[in-house]
């Protein structure tokens, strides 16, 4: 172990230990921990294998920053073990590397000679022959990407949310800037937001163990009334929104005001053996030792273009690592100042003008060669097990550019900074090039204070500060910059010189992509893949516009970015996916269908019962004795008002203004264009009120329907939909009057209760309306109640049903009993297309009411024009059910399609309705129905297969 | 009253963007249904292509027009929006009978056009 004593301000826990395991062996960790510095203090130095060489990298920036530390925790890949906290029993396992991380057979790669593998090289080296490619596509798949899904699941237990959020400010980025921005923003009255990757604000005051100021700034950002979101990435800007990612949670973050305060990226330095593992940005080590009290390494070389480096030494001495020798590329030795003098007096050499040219070792760094970056003058090889880099601080503008700001480069400092702004979008901080702390606070509250006023906060005091700060920032501002730009390579290419860790590519890569022509960094992007691996440039950017800056002679300037685009931070694809729920629909009396053994399967949205094991038997017993379905799917309205009859009287092609209170009616509905949309049946309560019922799947859709008319012709109407809050069964059967004289507090004779009546009355002591009508044939009645009385209806049905027969049956023999009647199933047998003349329904349409209705112009035309096509019933010559869809021929040309097809038990044949010519729309006509590559005959029926004149129903 | 809608990004085309809905107030477009341009239904009975113009042709204009908008996710209320379609800037929403009197538009067959005697039985 390397755990050091305990660090002012550690986030460890060291009375409470935990374990894990690291690829099958337990490891133990402190609470606090993060997986990367349990396993750095246990002595791990290789963290993952590279993209396409699979040399072994280590941890760099310990601020899931770099790609260095991917991992797999509990099956899910692209973890980075750097920033995910340790949980106690989770299962770590390394990615990318076969068999193990420390021997990984795909290593050959990078010691084949690099002219071998030089970018692009499997586009060019797999494209001949061509017909090789699938076994080279299966070979490269397989060496291609990092992780690997798990090829089955378990059932995931965590559910991601949205939430969306509507705040005046959005602040991104906690550091000093951000927490004073979101601030000044919410001292002056508005609503604000504060997002950060980290798991507590403060950003880089933390590493530099300045922890106290980080929550003193905190403390008073809560006061102010900030909502601060830890653990919390800001993945882009989409027009105004900007998703942060939270764990479980996708904050749909919409503000007024957006304030950018990102801070800046430590970049590396780009030499030979650049990523060995002992390679660490000085921002990391200093993490390590402060926040995790795990020590970096034993003897260190510092390469620094800064004051950060030497910083870092200073701390790290401090925290007990040796600091062999330090590379300042500061060609003026007193550029250090104070701190180069400190270090100087603990004895470490500080060589000004110097880098670092070269990391040596075979599996983790063991010396560093430092040298004149010019070349000039001699190197010297120094023994180290750490090399700490410093190589700039470049300001993270990828959201921000998102947003749609301009970049400017900033030549004394070697980077790219924000410029001009668009409106309602602020930048704060580091980002802005602000020099020095009181800069960088000041930047911080003048962005959150013009954001307050931008939302008409603000008053003559804070006007006046804001002057004042304008004027305070520009003169800190001007303070010379003590920063060496460090040139694109150092040390002359001795070898591998990584500018992309993600995508393995070389400083060498760039310039043989420039060489053939790729000479635009967007196109070495493209061709390189640099920028586009998991750090999602945050490494790389700057090198790679520094490589092509120098190789084309154009300023960086000219050079320019490459355009950043979202996601800015890796997220997992279920986070984005939001919650895995498949909405379902259940009727209140569901439970009954499952205990009695329903096959249950999706009908729209709703999970219905099928049938109950026997879809044939439960079809004759509704003949013979009495059936109970479920129908609480319909959709149902209440339609109310003085002029209720009037507003349905326009809606449906026929009348209902003239139906009595107490009855029922079959209805329609058309488009304008004249087409069937949707049926049902309505049910005149009243005077002024009628119950409408719509097809379970158009339920919605007919709501949206009614309500949009009702918009348009602001009838003194009210609807209300009550679907979900009324259960419906039907009780139907030869049997089914018996049952209901048991249940039912109303006279159920025929002549005091007849067919198309529509009554209010008690069934088992529930509050119900009852209409008798019959969608499946029999005498039947339609038992409409409350939701809540579900099953207790229900079972009083069944129960007094038992002695007469009675089953309960599902979807599919009451699909068998309506074909038998030719009812309908509106989508099923009728299209878009179908007019309810050339569906065999044009008794519906009432082209004598004298007032408009929807489709009354185009069924006017329908109804003097002959349909090309009819939809009539047929029976099969042979047993063979046709399928579905299938197409009806005259000879061999398509001529309408079969809808709906079973096998009658009840009539001993096979029936069905199709669409045919008109021409064929008459009795006993002969069609072919060509199915599955053979032909069948069946004949035409224009009337119902059963009970043709309706004699059953009305009995 | 027409209710503004929030434009935080004034003028710049946006894809995601907010209504306010009459009743509920402000909330994501992803909320609600899209109803469509606003057409007027023939008053009187129209010829047969006016009616396959009403039916099937939209005027489909690049700028400023009225529309149906639904609260689907919410108090399922239909109401009008003024939106720009060029920049998805919303001017206003409103109840349909609170809406600013507008000329009513009406559905025409776009100039040159012969699609109108396509869809004729």
């Amino acid at each position: 172990m390397s755990r050091l004593p305990e660090q002012p301000g550690e986030r460890i826990s060291r009375s409470k230990t935990i374990s894990f395991r690291f690829d099958g062996k337990t490891v133990q960790a402190y609470e606090g921990d993060t997986i990367g510095s349990a396993l750095y203090a246990a002595g791990r130095r290789t963290f993952s294998r590279s993209f396409k060489y699979h040399r072994r990298r280590g941890l760099m920036c310990c601020a899931g920053q770099c790609p260095n530390c991917l991992v797999a925790v509990d099956g899910a890949p692209g973890v980075r073990a750097c920033t995910e906290p340790v949980r106690d029993g989770i299962d770590v396992r390394h990615m990318n590397a076969r068999p193990g991380l420390d021997f990984d057979v795909m290593r050959a790669t990078d010691l084949a000679p690099s002219a071998l593998t030089p970018p692009g090289f499997y586009y060019k080296t797999f494209i001949r022959p061509r017909r090789l490619w699938p076994v080279y596509e299966k070979v490269l798949r397989h060496a291609a990407g990092l992780g690997v899904l798990p090829k089955k699941q378990a059932e995931r237990e965590w559910r991601t949310e949205y939430r969306r959020r509507h705040a005046d400010v959005l602040v991104i980025g906690a550091g000093a800037a951000g927490l004073r921005a979101a601030t000044a923003a919410a001292e002056l009255g508005a609503d604000v937001v504060l997002c950060d990757e980290g798991p507590e604000p403060g950003g880089r005051l933390l590493a530099e163990g300045h922890h106290e100021r980080a929550r003193a700034l905190a403390d008073e950002a809560r006061s102010a009334g900030v909502e601060i979101l830890v653990n919390a990435p800001a993945l882009g800007y989409f027009d105004g929104l900007v998703p942060v990612w939270q764990g479980a949670t996708l904050h749909q973050v919409r503000a007024k005001q957006v304030v950018f305060a990102t801070g800046t990226i430590e970049q590396p330095l780009v030499f030979a053996g650049n990523d060995l593992p002992g390679v660490m940005l000085s921002d990391g080590a200093r993490r390590l030792a402060a926040l995790y009290a795990v020590r970096p390494g034993a003897r260190a070389v510092v390469a620094t273009t800064s004051d950060r480096g030497l910083e870092a030494a200073v701390a790290l001495r401090d925290a007990g690592v040796e600091i062999a020798a330090v590379a300042d590329l500061r060609p003026d030795a007193a550029a250090g100042g104070a701190l180069g003098d400190r270090l100087a007096a603990g004895g470490t050499e500080v060589l000004a003008g110097h880098t670092i040219l070269e990391a040596r070792g075979r599996t983790t760094v063991t010396g560093a060669v430092l040298g004149r970056a010019d070349g000039s003058g001699g190197e010297r090889e120094v023994d180290c097990d750490l090399v700490i880099i410093s190589g700039g601080a470049a300001p993270a503008t990828s959201l921000v550019a998102q947003a749609g700001a301009r970049t400017t480069y900033d030549a004394a400092r070697g980077v790219f900074r924000t410029g001009e702004l668009p409106d309602a979008v602020h930048a704060a901080g580091d980002l802005t090039g602000a020099v020095g702390g009181e800069a960088v606070r000041l930047s911080g509250s003048l962005a959150g204070t013009e954001a307050a006023h931008a939302l008409g906060l603000g008053d003559g005091a804070s006007r006046a500060r804001v002057q004042e700060a304008h004027r305070r920032l520009a003169d800190l501002n001007t303070q010379a910059v003590a920063v060496a730009v460090p040139p694109a390579v150092a040390g002359g290419e001795r070898g591998k010189c990584f500018a992309c860790f993600c995508e393995d590519v070389t400083a060498k890569d760039i310039k043989a992509s420039i060489a053939e022509g790729y000479d635009s960094i967007e196109l070495s992007k493209r061709y390189t893949t640099v920028t586009m691996g998991p750090c999602q440039g945050r490494m790389c950017q700057l090198t790679s516009v520094r490589v092509m800056g120098q190789e084309t002679g154009q300023t960086l300037e000219q050079v320019g970015l490459t355009t950043a685009r979202p996601p800015w931070s890796s997220v997992p694809m279920g986070a984005l996916a939001g919650r895995p729920i498949e909405p379902a629909k259940r009727s209140s009396i569901h439970g009954r269908h499952r205990e009695l053994g329903a096959k249950i399967l999706w009908a729209g949205d709703w999970r219905r019962a099928y049938d109950y094991g026997d879809p044939q038997g439960e079809a004759v017993a509704v003949q013979r004795a009495a059936g109970l379905i479920d129908v609480s799917t319909l959709g149902k309205m209440l339609v109310r008002g003085p002029e209720a009859g009037a507003f349905l009287d326009r809606l449906y092609p026929n009348r209902f203004s003239n139906l009595k209170p107490g009855r029922i009616r079959y209805g329609v509905i058309s488009s304008d264009a004249g087409r069937i949309v949707d049926d049902g049946t309505i049910c005149r309560l009243d005077d002024e009120t009628f119950y409408v019922t719509t097809t379970s799947s158009g339920a919605g859709a007919m709501e949206e329907w009614f309500g949009w008319w009702l918009a348009d012709w602001r009838m003194d109407v009210h609807m209300t939909d009550v679907t979900q809050a009324i259960a419906a069964v039907n009780l139907a059967g030869p049997r089914a009057r018996d049952i209901m004289a048991t249940v039912c507090d109303l006279d159920v004779s025929n002549e005091a209760f007849a067919y198309m009546d529509g009554k209010r009355g008690l069934v088992a002591g529930v509050p119900c309306l009852i209409l008798r009508i019959g969608f499946v044939g029999e005498v039947g009645y339609e038992i409409h109640y409350p939701a809540a009385h579900g099953e207790h209806l229900w079972d009083a049905l069944i129960a007094a049903g038992a002695e007469h027969g009675l089953r309960p049956f599902g979807l599919e023999p009451q699909r068998l009993l309506r074909l038998q009647k030719m009812h309908i199933l509106v989508g099923q047998d009728t299209d878009s297309e179908s007019t309810p003349f050339a569906a065999a329904m044009p008794w519906i349409v009432k082209l004598d009411k004298a007032d408009d209705f929807i489709g009354k112009w185009a069924l006017e035309h329908y109804a003097d024009v002959e349909p090309e096509t009819a939809l009539v019933g047929f029976t099969m010559a042979d047993g063979h059910v046709p399928t579905e869809g299938a197409v009806v021929v005259q000879g061999t040309t398509p001529a309408g399609q079969v809808t709906s097809s079973r096998y009658s038990p009840q009539l001993g044949r096979v029936i069905g309705l199709a669409w045919v010519a008109s021409s064929l729309a008459r009795d006993d006509a002969r069609i072919t129905i060509s199915d599955a590559g053979s032909t069948y005959e069946a004949t035409v029926q224009n009337k119902p297969f059963y009970d043709p004149e309706g004699e059953v129903l009305r009995s | 009253m027409p209710a503004p809608c929030p434009s935080p990004t004034r003028g710049a085309l946006v894809m995601s963007y907010l209504l306010t809905c009459p009743n509920c107030g402000v909330r994501e477009v992803t909320d609600f249904g899209y109803g469509g341009e606003i057409a007027a239904r023939p008053k009187e009975r129209p010829s047969f292509r006016e009616l396959n113009t009403y039916n099937y042709f939209r005027r489909n204009v690049a700028g400023v027009q009225r529309e149906w908008w639904f609260h689907r996710s919410g108090c399922r209320a239909w109401f009008v929006a003024e939106r720009d379609t060029r920049t998805n800037e919303v001017h206003w929403t409103a109840l349909p009978d609170q809406a600013p009197a507008a000329e009513e538009p009406s559905a025409q067959v776009p100039a040159g056009s012969a699609g109108g005697e396509a869809t004729l039985a």
